[in-house]
């Protein structure tokens, strides 16, 4: 075995544990979703009709004067995102070999989220 | 020495579309292949999904129009897609979850936990089909 130091003048350049970061973004994220998902699903059930007042007040209602509605589903939106980015990059790592096109994919990719973020976002906070 | 160690098991390398459709997947398979593809299904389709978001939240005539596009019955098919893909992604995420806390690790019961997940998320999604489309 070759002594890490020897691999790279100032650190190790290549080797295992890049992947660590983005594995536990993917599972924090995931978590987050799925309770706000629950947390979306107890709102509309406990919901006196499914009305337009109420579909609101599940994304604009306060606590303590915070807007804690848009926080929530902000939050969940930027989870959604980078969650997406690793599991779409993956898709393309595992499928798409030529780096031009892979390249090409991914920003394409980080684009398209950016852009849905964004959307979301200016809907959200407009109320 | 057993038997399989001297037996070459048959390899399954470069497989073509063809022996895609001849490879039979275990369980725990096709629940990873189905995460996949219903990951990338809502990745797609994200910018859709806030279009209706959007309709529906700015206004009270938003929220009908959204009602009258959801009404349609080629919208109401790519929402029944859609509503499988989130649930299958959700089951099958919490299963992966689990199997990280190393549970259900043994070829058993992660088969066992596969069907589960394609069962769980089918089921869901036929009640919440029936929603849709009114039935229920």
């Amino acid at each position: 075995m070759t002594p890490i130091e020897k691999i790279g003048p100032k650190r190790l350049v290549v080797g295992a544990h890049y992947g660590t970061f983005g594995f536990i973004v993917q599972r924090v994220t995931a978590i987050i979703m799925a309770v706000y998902t629950l947390v979306l699903l107890v709102g509309i059930l406990t919901m006196s009709g499914f009305t337009y007042q109420g579909w609101k007040n599940l994304f604009t209602f306060t606590c303590l004067a915070m807007p804690l509605g848009q926080i929530l589903a902000t939050l969940a939106m930027i989870s959604l995102a980078w969650h997406a980015w690793i599991g779409i990059r993956d898709i393309w790592m595992d499928y798409v070999k030529p780096v031009g096109v892979r390249l090409f994919l991914m920003v394409l990719t980080i684009l398209w989220l950016v852009g849905s973020i964004v959307y979301f976002i200016h809907i959200l906070w407009r109320a | 020495m057993s038997d399989s160690a001297t037996k070459p098991r048959p390899q399954f390398r470069n497989i073509s579309p063809v022996d895609l459709m001849n490879y039979r997947l275990p369980m725990a398979g096709k629940v990873s292949i189905l995460h996949r593809v219903s990951g990338a299904l809502l990745f797609l389709c994200l910018p859709l999904l806030i279009a209706l978001f959007a309709m529906s939240f700015v206004s009270e005539s938003g929220f009908a129009a959204m009602s009258t596009v959801v009404g349609n019955p080629i919208v109401k098919l790519i929402l029944l897609a859609l509503i499988w893909g989130y649930l299958h992604h959700f089951c099958a995420g919490i299963r992966y979850l689990v199997l990280d806390l190393h549970i259900g690790m043994d070829k058993h019961s992660a088969a066992k936990s596969a069907s589960l997940v394609l069962g769980v998320s089918l089921a869901l999604t036929a009640v919440f089909g029936l929603k849709l489309f009114g039935v229920w």
